[in-house]
């Protein structure tokens, strides 16, 4: 077997965007329109037909085994490009090879009818994502064990909370064991924890040495289970390869501005007299990054502002998960001792050293604190930086790092006494 | 490595390895009658589902099956057979008219049903790869319960009106298998032709209505002198019932080379609709 999963060649999707008419047309609308411009050349009728290349020339392989992600902003072509290979439409120049079975998860409970059982519903939606009737019956008890549907299994489904269909439809999906897996952002369902659950679902499946393609806007999300990643923007591939740098990549350009641009900060004022007036994220050799592996050492830098001279003030650095928003670390200048007195009016820089980080793989958002002593506010704008976290083998372990059974590694010894 | 030793799963993996090529098709492309076989646990998935819902949340559920072609018979035989003093080639009008309305009320309902398949099925076509030909064909496959149960009221009247069951009988499943072709092939164009035009959904009563008068369901095709008698068989309901009157009420006219044009004329219509069908389904996920 080759080791080549996915070769695609200049993939290009067009599409007409029909202006001003009606969503579908009908047989007149289309003999009136075809008369118009008979008669009006270059017209109006042929005007008002757009087209946009929602892909352009696509181009990239895929390897057995790889965990990529596809990243970009909406609108950038993913979708497009998932369908294209999910053989839904077909593309309007360009190839694609695919070695394997392609099982393909666009949306969860495709198929899905309100009248049918929920134990009906897996057979049919089994068999609409490609499952053979066989095989839906050997996984039929796990399916139903991981919906937590339990009794209600034999309830039609329109019966069923918004919360119980989806994890019906997540569960069935979940089951789906084709050799090239195709993800739409479908991770997205239920509460937090069935979430975790559906992401512990999916580390077990790039863990299986599965191909997959993951579309996800939850960096955190790709970090913690691709294994490499491909950005899209207006149709193209912007940057494709090792999961750290492309998502580094994309992270910085969708913040938009670059941190320093501070009118975007959205400040908490406390009592005027300092403010923070810039901020970035460096390696120990001074290089910006918004990308780190575990292990590395972190820097985060910034510079405040006093419009005058203080006895001595103190300052946090505040570090929360972009995706659920739990808080993981609450730095301090008095953490080693440092203290900052007889402060001058004017600018001043500091930096603060997270040697070694090993917080968990995902994506993290700093907030920055400035507060005068005894108890005076001065300063704080949140979520002022972005960084991500990505995995770097600094453990030995063989399944990836969980969310949502932890937040930050430790190395441990193990042995039998 | 990332994530340490990793273990290639097998467990679905499933005879050679196979190798898809995804690019643009232009014009007349095959079939793909293979890829059709693939998926006929899908086929049979829809059909079933088609059966279990379609009399859910009724009253009188499967009796449906059976009122219409009933009532229209009812209909008929007043004033088709009373008033009008319609010929029925020897047989008590009842059941002249209602032998020819069972098959024409399977062929009637899966032509409405499968018309607006496609468009029904809008969410999967978007969603999900499986070759489309499975939409419109579990559409009409699903009325064959009805058409069992209609049948089986068929073989009471018969009982009730002194019929004589002859051996012509094997011979309706070969005259249902042709209803069933002939349904398929004007869906396959109907169904294809509604994703982009949704004329076609408001022009499909008017055309089961028109047809149901040029097959002759209420009249025998005797009034017609030959070679008019074997042309009438292009239209392919004309073989169907006359075939089932034949087959079951033993009329005198045997179908011969009237059956013969119907065949021919539905074989034709299915073979042309599934090229037809397959040369737009390209475009089904982007124009649905």
């Amino acid at each position: 077997m080759s080791t080549i999963a996915i070769r695609a060649e200049n993939l290009s999707k067009l599409y007409q965007i029909v202006g001003a008419q009606p969503k579908y047309h009908t047989a007149r609308d289309r003999i009136v329109n075809g008369l118009s411009s008979l008669f009006q050349r270059n017209g109006r009728g042929g005007a008002r037909r757009e087209t946009f290349w929602a892909l352009q020339d696509v181009s990239f392989e895929v390897k057995h085994g790889e965990v990529l992600g596809v990243i970009g902003r909406n609108g950038a072509g993913k979708s497009t490009l998932l369908k294209i290979l999910s053989r839904i439409t077909e593309p309007t120049t360009g190839r694609a090879n695919i070695h394997g079975r392609v099982g393909s998860l666009l949306e969860v409970g495709t198929g899905f009818h309100p009248e049918l059982t929920g134990r009906e519903n897996i057979y049919l939606n089994g068999a609409i994502l490609g499952m053979k009737k066989a095989e839906i019956q050997r996984k039929f008890d796990e399916i139903v064990a991981f919906s937590e549907v339990g009794k209600f299994i034999d309830t039609p489904v329109k019966h069923y909370s918004s919360g119980m269909y989806v994890r019906l439809a997540f569960a069935v999906a979940a089951h789906l064991e084709p050799e090239i897996l195709i993800i739409d952002e479908v991770l997205a369902v239920g509460d937090v924890s069935f979430q975790n659950k559906c992401l512990g679902k999916m580390e077990d499946v790039a863990s299986e040495g599965r191909t997959v393609l993951f579309v996800s806007h939850n960096m955190g999300a790709i970090a913690n289970l691709c294994t490499s990643a491909m950005w899209l923007d207006n149709g193209r591939v912007v940057a494709r390869g090792d999961v750290a740098d492309t998502v580094g990549e994309y992270v910085k350009s969708a913040a938009g501005a670059s941190p320093s641009e501070t009118r975007r900060w959205k400040r908490h004022h406390g009592t005027s007299g300092g403010r923070f007036v810039d901020a970035r994220l460096l390696d120990p050799n001074g290089n910006a990054h918004t990308t780190f592996e575990m292990g590395e050492t972190i820097v985060v830098e910034f510079d405040v502002e006093f419009s005058r001279s203080f006895r001595s003030v103190d300052m946090s650095v505040n570090i929360k998960r972009a995706d659920t928003g739990v808080a993981v670390l609450h730095l301090l200048n008095q953490d080693c001792g440092f203290v900052f007195e007889h402060i001058s009016e004017g600018k001043h820089r500091f930096s603060v050293e997270i040697p070694k980080c090993l917080l968990y793989p995902g994506t993290y958002k700093i907030s920055l604190w400035l507060v005068a002593a005894p108890r005076m506010g001065l300063d704080h704008v949140p979520d002022v930086l972005t960084f991500t976290m990505v995995d770097s083998g600094c453990s030995k372990r063989t399944i990836p790092f969980l969310p949502h059974v932890g937040v930050f590694h430790s190395p441990s010894i193990w042995r039998e006494i | 490595m990332r994530l340490g030793d990793r273990r290639i799963s097998t467990s679905s993996i499933e005879g050679p390895p196979l190798i898809v090529t995804i690019q643009p098709t232009t014009g007349w492309v095959s079939l793909r009658l293979r890829d059709f076989w693939e998926y006929r646990e899908l086929l049979y998935f829809l059909v079933w589902r088609d059966v279990k819902v379609r009399y859910k949340q009724t009253a009188l559920g499967a009796a449906w099956a059976i009122i219409q072609p009933v009532f229209t018979m009812v209909v008929f035989a007043v004033f088709f057979g009373r008033l009008a003093r319609m010929p029925s080639d020897g047989v008590p009008y009842p059941i002249f008219a209602y032998a020819a309305l069972v098959p024409w009320t399977f062929f009637a309902h899966a032509l409405t049903q499968a018309t607006n398949s496609l468009v029904g099925s809008a969410s999967l076509l978007k969603k999900v790869y499986f070759p489309r030909l499975v939409v419109p064909l579990a559409s009409v496959l699903s009325g064959i319960v009805d058409f069992l149960l209609a049948f089986a009221v068929l073989i009471l009247l018969m009982v009730w009106y002194g019929v004589g069951f002859s051996p012509r009988l094997f011979w309706v499943p070969l005259f249902f298998l042709l209803a069933v072709t002939t349904a398929l092939a004007v869906a396959l164009w109907l169904s294809a032709l509604n994703v982009e035009y949704r004329d076609v959904r408001h022009s499909v009563p008017f055309l089961t209505q028109f047809w149901l008068f040029a097959t002759p369901v209420a009249y025998p095709s005797s009034l017609l002198s030959e070679p008019w008698r074997t042309i009438y068989g292009l239209n392919p309901m004309v073989g169907v019932v006359e075939g089932f009157r034949w087959a079951l009420l033993n009329t005198e006219s045997a179908p011969g080379p009237m059956l013969a044009v119907s065949s021919l004329a539905s074989l034709t219509l299915l073979v042309g609709g599934a090229y037809y069908f397959r040369r737009l389904e390209r475009t089904f996920a982007d124009r649905v």
